[in-house]
């Protein structure tokens, strides 16, 4: 997996709540059966006039210019301001695949759907958690000043505006561990191996109906 | 001492190792597959040179892309007329081919949706942790496992290592006290619930379901109120194993026989929470006040009873709340003070993980018999849940009931509940939907998407607006 150390990057708000994972990548570009390629149907809905299509040549479509997403000083945007509940409804990890693919690396929210959180994680992207009211506080800077900035420091835990100001943020330690070092999550569990050979003899022997196959 | 709630219980057993920083490791006794989010967990398997750890703890079917009308199945794999749907669907065929594992492919009898198929084949058993690439997963939760979503890197992680690398949830309970009144169902508690407590009341926790209310509720029934737990955040829905589980799971063909029938029996009987047991949040609900449901914005809490109105937007005290209201107010076309049986439909959608069952298909006919389809609906589907499902229907004449009423009667999939398939909702229209999501373009590029249950969408279907299916249920017992 891709490293998380520290990143900085162009801020783009999103200021909507409760935005669903259909809203990230609509189903029909889930008929894909590889991981990248996500990025130019990412919001596809609300980024082009018209209903998008697998293979179809995106250049060509009209963009809906009063989305975000296309206003010129958000674009190269890798850093992604939301609101409550982010990234709920499907488990389809083709959402942070999308967001990856386009280019962010860190969203900032106040709350996140459990799935899509766990999925970015898997995905090297950083998801923070932060107060409402440093959100709001947030959106205001990007609103008034065009080209906000900002780093996430993944180390030192917290985020870093060009005025100096830092903001402290909370990660799960092992989460932090395998982002920074890039780790395999398969691989790291394989490394308990044993302890898993053990507690399947286990279980086999007390529940053995769970190791049945049709009968 | 403080008792184990059920969620406890199943953790605690399938716990295999804990860091120190309480991530833990938890044995997976079951993965449920299907077409979509499989496809780059085999290749993740590939590339790494690795085997599934346990073949045989795994369960495929394809579901998502599969066509559902009869012309299209009668061809097969080349039924799927979209290219990249059948690339999917085949890829699947090959991947349970390449790794052995177990699939009742599309030309299967028994093929249906995933969450619909593995209970009723009794690949869902009490007491089991169960995982799939969905977040609907959360179904099986009413015959007592512990049962959810994934993404695609954990479904290449339980296929390797037979383990889900998890932080425990919290327990949140959620009591429906006393009876529901008749035309009252399953799925009017869950939106009743989910009105409650938001589309984010339950992130972080896992929510069992109690109380007389839902142990009065079939096993169908339980799975639509487990299945819609994803919808108010929980990852996983649980309800208590009781007599009507165990009736349920008997002999059906993955379910232990004879001796081991017995023992396993035994053991399922625990898997309730202890009656000391302590919850991180209790929500108290009266089922004697949940009246029929309908949702009338772009989540699934934008909810009212059949006898409510549009709510007003600009009486909202949350600047953030005010704010989605409008945005899902101008998606549906819809005005504030407008009641809610004024909505008129244009097309109609039975069917989907949380309502193509049995008896989900008993209950529309019921409403529909003798009588025919509004002549402003433009499209009336009733999709099976799985092909044993379309079998029963069919020996009790339902397929004829609809067909009469002007229903087009279809073949398993999970067809316009996400409209990944030909299934799908026009620009505009509005369609009373048995499904779980009302997200903008959910069921088609800008559809619009109110959830009932299969009893309302049926009476919508005969009057093209939404009425109380109560009042037809009273007519219909004189």
């Amino acid at each position: 997996m891709r490293k998380f150390t520290k990143e900085s990057g162009l801020v783009m708000p999103l200021d909507r709540s409760n935005v669903d994972t259909d809203f990230i990548i609509p189903k029909q570009f889930l008929k894909s059966i590889k991981r990248s390629g996500f990025g130019v149907n990412l919001f596809d809905e609300h980024r082009y006039m018209d209903k998008g299509e697998p293979g179809r040549d995106n250049s060509q479509r009209p963009l809906n210019t009063d989305f975000v997403l296309n206003q010129p000083r958000y674009k190269g945007a890798s850093v992604l301001l939301a609101r409550e509940n982010f990234g709920c409804g499907s488990s389809r990890e083709h959402a942070p695949w999308a967001l990856d693919d386009y280019g962010f690396r860190i969203i900032l929210a106040p709350s996140y759907a459990d799935i899509f959180f766990n999925n970015c994680f898997k995905n090297g992207i950083l998801p923070i958690v932060l107060d409402k009211e440093i959100i709001d506080r947030l959106f205001a800077k990007v609103e008034a000043q065009e080209g906000f900035s900002l780093t996430a420091d993944l180390e030192a835990q917290q985020i870093e505006l060009s005025d100096g100001e830092r903001i402290p943020f909370n990660v799960d330690a092992f989460r932090k561990d395998c982002l920074i070092n890039g780790l395999d999550d398969i691989g790291l569990t394989l490394q308990d191996a044993d302890k898993i050979k053990a507690f399947e003899q286990n279980w086999r022997n007390t529940s053995p109906w769970y190791f049945g196959v049709q009968g | 001492m403080t008792g184990k709630t059920l969620y406890d219980k199943l953790w605690d057993s399938h716990l295999v190792t804990q860091r120190e920083d309480g991530t833990a490791l938890i044995y997976i006794d079951r993965q449920l597959i299907h077409e979509v989010t499989s496809p780059q967990a085999f290749e993740g398997l590939r590339l790494a040179g690795r085997r599934p750890w346990r073949a045989d703890a795994n369960f495929a079917t394809p579901d998502h892309n599969i066509p559902t009308t009869r012309e299209e199945r009668r061809q097969g794999l080349e039924g799927i007329r979209d290219p990249i749907s059948r690339i999917q669907v085949t890829t699947l065929d090959e991947n349970c081919r390449e790794f052995g594992i177990f699939e009742l492919d599309m030309n299967d009898e028994r093929q249906g949706i995933v969450h619909v198929v593995g209970p009723e084949q009794g690949a869902t058993l009490p007491g089991m942790t169960i995982v799939c690439g969905d977040s609907h997963t959360s179904t099986h939760g009413a015959l007592g496992a512990l049962a959810h979503g994934i993404g695609t890197s954990e479904v290449e992680h339980v296929m390797a290592t037979q383990c889900l690398m998890q932080t425990k949830m919290k327990n949140m309970l959620i009591r429906v006290d006393g009876r529901l009144n008749p035309g009252v169902t399953a799925k009017d508690i869950v939106l009743a619930i989910i009105g409650e407590i938001g589309t984010a009341g339950g992130t972080g926790y896992t929510i069992e379901f109690g109380g007389e209310a839902i142990r009065s509720l079939s096993i169908e029934g339980r799975m639509t109120v487990c299945n819609m737990a994803i919808e108010a955040g929980a990852r996983a829905g649980l309800i208590a194993v009781d007599q009507t589980t165990l009736d349920y799971i008997k002999g059906r063909p993955f379910a232990p026989k004879g001796e081991m029938w017995e023992k396993a029996c035994t053991a399922w009987r625990e898997m309730v929470s202890d009656d000391t047991a302590q919850f991180d949040r209790v929500v108290v609900i009266d089922a004697a006040e949940i009246i029929p449901q309908v949702t009338w914005g772009t989540s699934p809490e934008m909810v009212a009873p059949i006898t409510g109105e549009i709510p007003d937007p600009e009486q909202q005290s949350s600047p953030s709340r005010r704010d989605n209201m409008r945005q899902a107010l101008k998606y549906m076309g819809l005005t504030p003070g407008m009641k809610i049986t004024d909505i008129k439909l244009d097309c109609i959608f039975i069917g989907s993980c949380t309502n193509s069952r049995i008896e989900d298909l008993r209950a529309a006919a019921a409403v529909v018999k003798g009588h025919k389809v509004a002549s402003t609906i433009e499209m009336a589907l009733v999709v099976p849940g799985s092909g044993l499902v379309k079998k029963q229907a069919e020996a009790e004449g339902l397929d004829k009931i609809f067909i009469e009423a002007g229903l087009e009667w279809r073949e398993p999939g999970c067809s316009m509940c996400l409209a990944m398939n030909a299934d799908q909702l026009g620009a505009g229209k509005h369609c009373a939907s048995t499904s779980n999501r009302n997200f903008e373009g959910r069921q088609g590029f800008g559809g619009r998407t109110h959830l009932v249950s299969p009893a309302m969408a049926a009476a919508a279907a005969i009057n093209g607006h939404f009425v109380d299916v109560r009042d037809m249920l009273l007519t219909l017992d004189r």
